[in-house]
């Protein structure tokens, strides 16, 4: 199982300031990740690119350092998880978990995202520039998700902390025993999950939406085209006469 | 009252006992199911079915205060490049600060480590009291992820991925808002005072090709250092060990259902899993089955007691066993010089379990702080290592008994039973026949 491919190494940098380029056809993934864990501060190597992902699984996880991670494809399960202070474009779309329990830093996501995108997040900048699957923002602990089109069913399920911006629609059971994110949805919500509801936007949610915009590259949307989603609490204690809520 | 018309005593209902009509009305009186800590309490087969039959003419002992018998076990040598090499097989089991205070980690971490084990953290993160005093920590890695960071995971010497526990396969976790204090509350990104529910299901996979991946990440996350161990509850023994090995643990940690929880419905408790000793042999031979005896290690929990239940756990192919309601009755808890105060709660001390509620006299499963401090950490530490150590010199006692150098040399073929359903569930004949109820047909 896992790093089977024993081809030598393919790494090329053609100057001193462009990326390190790591095909990842000739290259073992754990190649790629331990020469992400070991930049040192105040290194010039910062710029990395991958090539060749085919959808391979933890690309560019566990990136502990300013570094920015051009992806040249379509990944699979969890790239840029756990990631604190890279930036990592996915220059293709992405498997399930993209980010997960991501710290700090900025992930892109060209095209769309599968399941679980930003799960369990708890800081940084996630951004899907096409639409994301199920789960989006499950259980979000801090982290602010972006995403340019629609989101599935049981987004943000459970969230507790951070800000998950749609552009599109979202799914049936939206915040589902939501605690304290915060959701933005511009078009059409299925439905809200338990103890999820909308709520008023007021001044200082506009002044941060449209700061989550305008880091998003989000140009021609207003804030005020917006619904705000977050937690009814009735489910914060329990009550046997909620019963029928779970 | 005559000869002719003779009454009857009072006669109370078998099915109906005390305890059933105390719990109808209970619940009648509330409308809510009871909430509890600990594990099953009824009756079930278990290491005290088991007897060993010790050396005779074509076995020969060891000698008591002479011949070594080594008690090492190492964890992790299949994939990890820094497996862990413990000096006895007996862990401190996953329990998390917010079920337990601070000085009760710290107290843990501290008995672990002069006993050469280690100690695992719980569902809430890694404390520095914990780190700082834990030569060998095991990082709990659960579905509600709290506290979950790369750094931790770095800093730990294991890993543990969590899938079930054996006070409730197939549960998740439950922290009622009495015990979340601000420290706890922080670490957990929750406001303060909710009656927190932890996940049952992690939030990012589902099913064994998933598992292997997520196994794949956290092993490129921490550059494949780290032993990685699966937790599963005492559901499907066999099918389970043989997807956690397929998935690519190091280390599988099986948990029957005597093994406690912080808090769950006590009819989960009562009625979900398998005893301890039941679940044993499934994944020793789903272990032996795919060739992985021993090179992916067994790690027993759920009612370990004494020597003698690490003694027969081992026998039956596990490589090291794991506790944790015993170890915090050697800290200090359900101890009878807090009788009065457990009457005040409507209990007597062995039978305290409402760890939910924080309000724990003994200070361990609190975040109250004026009882916490009834914990000297230090002090605590020290039972726990003499407790470890009485354990241990306890196996070592029935292991060179049977004529064996290590205590993974004990076997099956050292034991009987002394029912038929601990025979059936342990593989292991009744005491005195060669009948091993379920082999060849019988």
């Amino acid at each position: 199982m896992h790093t089977t491919n024993l081809a030598t190494a393919a790494i090329s940098r053609e100057s001193d300031h462009s990326p390190a380029k790591y095909d990842l056809a000739r290259t073992p993934l754990r190649e790629l990740n331990q020469a992400l864990h070991n930049v040192q501060p105040g290194s010039n190597g910062t710029a990395f690119e991958v090539i060749n992902p085919k959808g391979s699984h933890a690309v560019a996880v566990g990136v502990n350092a300013p570094i920015t991670v051009d992806v040249r494809g379509s990944v699979g399960y969890y790239c840029g998880g756990m990631n604190s202070e890279g930036t990592i474009t996915v220059h293709g779309s992405a498997g399930p978990g993209v980010g997960e329990n991501m710290m700090s830093g900025t992930i892109i996501v060209k095209g769309d995202a599968s399941q679980y995108a930003g799960a369990t997040g708890r800081g940084g900048l996630l951004v899907i520039e096409g639409n994301a699957s199920s789960r989006c923002g499950i259980s979000m602990k801090g982290i602010d998700i972006v995403v340019h089109g629609n989101i599935g069913h049981m987004s943000a399920f459970m969230g507790q902390s951070g800000h998950l911006v749609v552009l599109g629609d979202a799914g049936d059971a939206l915040g589902d025993s939501i605690y304290e994110a915060k959701l933005f949805v511009r078009g059409k919500v299925k439905s809200l999950g338990a103890d999820c509801i909308a709520k008023e936007m007021r001044p200082e949610h506009i002044a941060k939406l449209q700061e989550l915009l305008d880091r998003a590259g989000v140009k021609d949307v207003k804030p005020e085209e917006f619904t705000r989603y977050g937690s009814a609490r009735t489910l914060y204690n329990f009550n046997i006469d909620n019963a029928a809520a779970y | 009252m005559t000869y002719q018309n003779p009454p009857t005593i009072p006669r109370k209902s078998a099915t109906f006992d005390d305890y059933t009509l105390s719990e109808i009305r209970r619940a009648a009186a509330t409308g809510i199911y009871d909430i509890r800590g600990s594990g099953a309490k009824r009756k079930v087969p278990h290491f005290d079915d088991l007897l060993f039959l010790g050396a005779s003419i074509s076995r020969y002992p060891l000698e008591g205060y002479r011949e070594k018998c080594d008690t090492t076990v190492v964890l992790g040598s299949r994939y990890a490049k820094k497996p862990i090499t413990l000096k006895i097989p007996i862990t401190i089991a996953g329990m998390s600060f917010g079920s337990l205070s601070a000085p009760a980690k710290e107290a843990l971490g501290r008995g672990a480590t002069l006993s050469g084990t280690s100690t695992t953290t719980g569902d809430g993160g890694m404390t520095e009291e914990e780190r700082g005093h834990s030569e060998t920590l095991v990082y709990q890695y659960l579905p509600s992820r709290y506290g979950m960071n790369p750094r931790d995971l770095r800093r730990a010497d294991a890993i543990e991925i969590v899938v079930g526990q054996g006070a409730k396969p197939g549960g998740g976790g439950m922290l009622l808002g009495q015990k979340i204090s601000d420290r706890v509350a922080e670490m957990r990104t929750l406001p303060k005072g909710i009656d927190q529910r932890s996940a049952c299901r992690h939030p990012d996979w589902t099913g064994p090709d998933d598992l292997e991946i997520k196994i794949l990440e956290i092993r490129e996350i921490t550059d494949w250092e780290k032993p990685i161990y699966v937790k599963i509850g005492g559901a499907r023994p066999y099918y389970d060990t043989a997807l956690a090995v397929k998935a690519g643990a190091d280390v599988v940690v099986l948990d029957g259902m005597q093994g406690g929880t912080a808090a769950t419905q006590e009819v989960f408790i009562e009625n979900v899993g398998q005893p301890t000793l039941a679940c044993i042999r499934p994944a020793v031979q789903a272990l032996q089955d795919l060739g992985m005896h021993r090179k992916v290690q067994l790690i027993v929990s759920g009612g370990i007691r004494n020597g003698a239940d690490v003694a027969k756990a081992l026998a039956l192919g596990a490589d090291a066993v794991s506790i944790g309601t015993a170890a915090l009755v050697a800290l200090g808890d359900n101890d009878p010089r807090w009788e009065d105060e457990y009457q005040k709660l409507g209990t007597t001390a062995g039978a305290y379990d409402d760890w939910h509620e924080g309000k724990d006299p003994a200070g361990i499963t609190t975040q109250d702080p004026v009882l916490m401090s009834r914990v000297d950490p230090i002090a605590a530490g020290r039972r726990l290592a003499n407790y470890l150590k009485v354990m241990t010199l306890e196996a070592q006692t029935i292991a060179r008994a049977c004529g064996k150098n290590h205590l993974h040399n004990l076997e099956p073929e050292d034991l009987c039973a002394l029912t038929l359903e601990a025979a059936a569930m342990a593989g292991v004949p009744l005491a005195g026949t060669n009948w091993i109820p379920g082999k060849n047909n019988s």
